[in-house]
């Protein structure tokens, strides 16, 4: 068994909103609450669910864009050989653990500076991290840019984000992120905007990348199809807490959890053919009975490391 | 019997650089109650042909050749007040990301009504409105969504409220163009359920447009594949997935990853399509094309060929398995 390179235990995050411009009130909405899970080094987690289930606040937070509410995130130290709390870093400290963490967006039009060169937009987080000179951080720059594929580099480093297609520019996203080869990368939706043929180049470069550079990958996504071919295990978010988690292949064959099944039976199937039967699922009792039961009880093992969350082991099983 | 009959439809679009072929050559036919699905990569000319049915292209987009046969008659190069009739009440359509087109200052219910009165002018406000609350019944919306405003709808139910608009003047035929596009895989498993229920109930025909070749498995009896303009694969949709031909439709195949089965190594497809923009004849996909053969013959212009009962391939992947 690897080593884990993330473990985050009971992790919140709360957002306050107000009740209308002049109300007092104020109330809470548990955009992540209370989720654990591990990542071992070099391998991925598809994180599931509809939109609004906290997957993108769990993100953020991973990536240290936002602080969390409670709980807790370690991060394995290299130097140190033990796993470290992200709330003991700080400083220098932190900035340079910050490298080690990078994000690729969903939208590859809205997440490169359009004003920017090819060439600069990989070139900028060297120089934010100041590594090196500038004749190594340009040798890196095409170096990289050979890595994800767009060749020749000399072509590509001079244009701009508008003269290339969608899936070159998330070459150059993925670009961007690998340039600091960093040990996580936390991917939000990264292909959902591109067309299914070119989608696949993308998933295979990310697939690549992950085994030669040891990188380990949180997968967000909505279409279990594409976490399937990403991820070697998944967790399936509901209304900011994970119901079930599981090896991949485990889970698709096995689900447990109503939610996840309700989940896996929305996927078009590409046969038509197979007759795919609906898992109904009423989600407003769903979510009052996980309410309930929010004893925050560690969830159960049903096989071997498959979880299954236990409000619902007491509530609809 | 027909209801929609395409013949050799070409649509192009002026531009500084030169003119677009939006469209060439397109031609299928839809049956009384059928679902036809048209699938194809972004920017392969679907919307453009299902903007060209209601005539509601661009400015700078003209049809240029080719006939569209809806219930007996030929629309194009009607005027616009006859266009106006066909529109809605002959043919509906639900936009991409048509949930966003909503008025965010007119009621819901309002905003169906208002589509109501131009087509029937002679019905009361309460007729329209029992109407209304009848097709809601239909697409799952509660009937209080008749007195709400978009922003108090989720994406969801503003998207089941568009197709209830859809449905409003009772269409024969609905083009759904990306439908679901914007919604996550429950609300899409709901719509396309609403949808399905929808033709069923109202015994509809349905051009069904997507990128996705399984939401095309699931939703429809025929279907035809398109690329860089071009419809390269026509036929039944068991049909073409059974025993796909062009080397496009494998490509496509071979692209999409599923949840059951066993997990194959799906295949890319490197490269991109061709610019529409002075064309040149002869085979568009041969550049990316991973079967090409020794016997091919790139530069045979395009042309679909009947290989089998209503299943139609390009000429270039005819002769091949």
């Amino acid at each position: 068994m690897k080593n884990n390179l993330i473990e985050v235990r009971d992790l919140e995050k709360y957002f306050e909103v107000s009740g209308g411009l002049f109300s007092r009130n104020k109330s809470v909405v548990k955009a992540v609450d209370g989720i654990s899970f591990d990542i071992p080094f070099g391998s991925s987690l598809g994180l599931v669910g509809q939109s609004g289930c906290g997957k993108t606040t769990t993100a953020r937070v991973l990536s240290l864009l936002d602080p969390k509410t409670n709980g807790n995130v370690y991060f394995y130290n290299e130097e140190s050989s033990s796993m470290q709390s992200i709330d003991e870093l700080e400083g220098e400290e932190l900035k340079k653990f910050r490298r080690n963490i990078q994000m690729i967006f969903q939208d590859p039009y809205e997440s490169l500076n359009p004003r920017w060169n090819i060439k600069d937009i990989i070139l900028e987080p060297l120089n934010i991290h100041n590594i090196g000179d500038l004749k190594d951080r340009e040798e890196a720059v095409y170096e990289i840019l050979k890595t994800v594929g767009l060749t020749p580099p000399e072509n590509y480093m001079p244009r701009y984000p508008h003269e290339l297609s969608g899936g070159q520019r998330q070459r150059v996203s993925i670009a961007r992120t690998l340039i600091m080869k960093p040990k996580f990368v936390v991917c939000d939706e990264p292909t959902s905007m591109l067309d299914v043929s070119i989608r696949i180049s993308i998933m295979d470069l990310m697939l690549n990348l992950a085994k030669d550079l040891e990188v380990s990958y949180l997968y967000i996504t909505h279409d279990l199809a594409v976490a399937r071919y990403m991820c070697d295990r998944i967790a399936v978010m509901f209304n900011g807490k994970i119901v079930e988690i599981a090896e991949t292949e485990e889970l698709l064959s096995n689900p447990i959890h109503p939610y996840t099944k309700r989940l896996i039976s929305s996927i078009p199937i590409p046969d038509p053919s197979y007759k795919r039967e609906r898992y109904e699922l009423d989600f407003t009792e769903l979510d009052s009975i996980i309410k309930s039961n929010s004893n925050n009880e560690p969830m159960v093992e049903v096989k071997d490391n498959h979880f299954v969350a236990t409000h619902d082991i007491k509530g609809i099983l | 019997m027909n209801i929609l009959e395409v013949k050799n439809l070409n649509m192009s679009y002026k531009t500084i650089d030169g003119e677009v072929e939006a469209v060439k050559d397109v031609s299928f036919t839809v049956k009384e109650g059928e679902s036809f699905g048209i699938v194809g990569e972004s920017g392969c000319g679907k919307t453009s042909v299902a903007m060209s049915l209601l005539q509601l292209q661009a400015d700078n987009g003209k049809i240029t050749n080719g006939e569209i046969i809806f219930d007996g008659t030929n629309i194009v190069g009607l005027s616009e007040s006859e266009l106006r009739k066909v529109r809605w009440s002959g043919i509906s359509i639900v936009f991409q990301g048509a949930m966003n087109s909503w008025n965010p200052v007119v009621k819901i219910g309002e905003q169906i009504r208002e589509a109501m009165r131009e087509h029937y002018p002679d019905k009361t406000k309460e007729e329209n409105t029992t109407k209304i609350l009848e097709l809601f019944g239909i697409v799952g919306l509660d009937s209080s969504v008749i007195d709400r405003f978009p922003h108090e709808l989720s994406g969801g139910m503003k998207q089941r409220a568009v197709i209830a608009l859809a449905l409003s003047c009772d269409p024969k035929l609905i083009i759904a163009d990306e439908p679901t596009t914007a919604l996550d895989v429950v609300i899409q498993d709901q719509i396309l359920n609403e949808i399905r229920k929808v033709q069923e109930v109202l015994g509809l025909s349905l051009i069904y447009i997507s990128h996705d070749i399984a939401v095309i498995a699931e939703m429809t009896d025929n279907m035809a594949v398109m690329y860089a303009g071009r419809i390269v694969e026509r036929g039944p949709t068991k049909e073409i997935f059974a025993n796909p031909r062009h080397s496009y439709t494998k490509s496509l195949l071979e692209s999409t990853p599923s949840v059951v089965g066993d997990k194959v190594k799906l295949k890319s497809l490197e490269g991109e399509p061709p610019s529409l923009i002075n064309k040149e004849s002869g085979c568009s996909f041969a550049p990316r094309c991973p079967y090409r053969e020794d016997s091919c013959n790139p530069s045979l212009d395009m042309e679909l060929v009947e290989i089998g009962t209503d299943h139609y391939v390009d000429i270039c992947s005819a002769g091949k398995s």
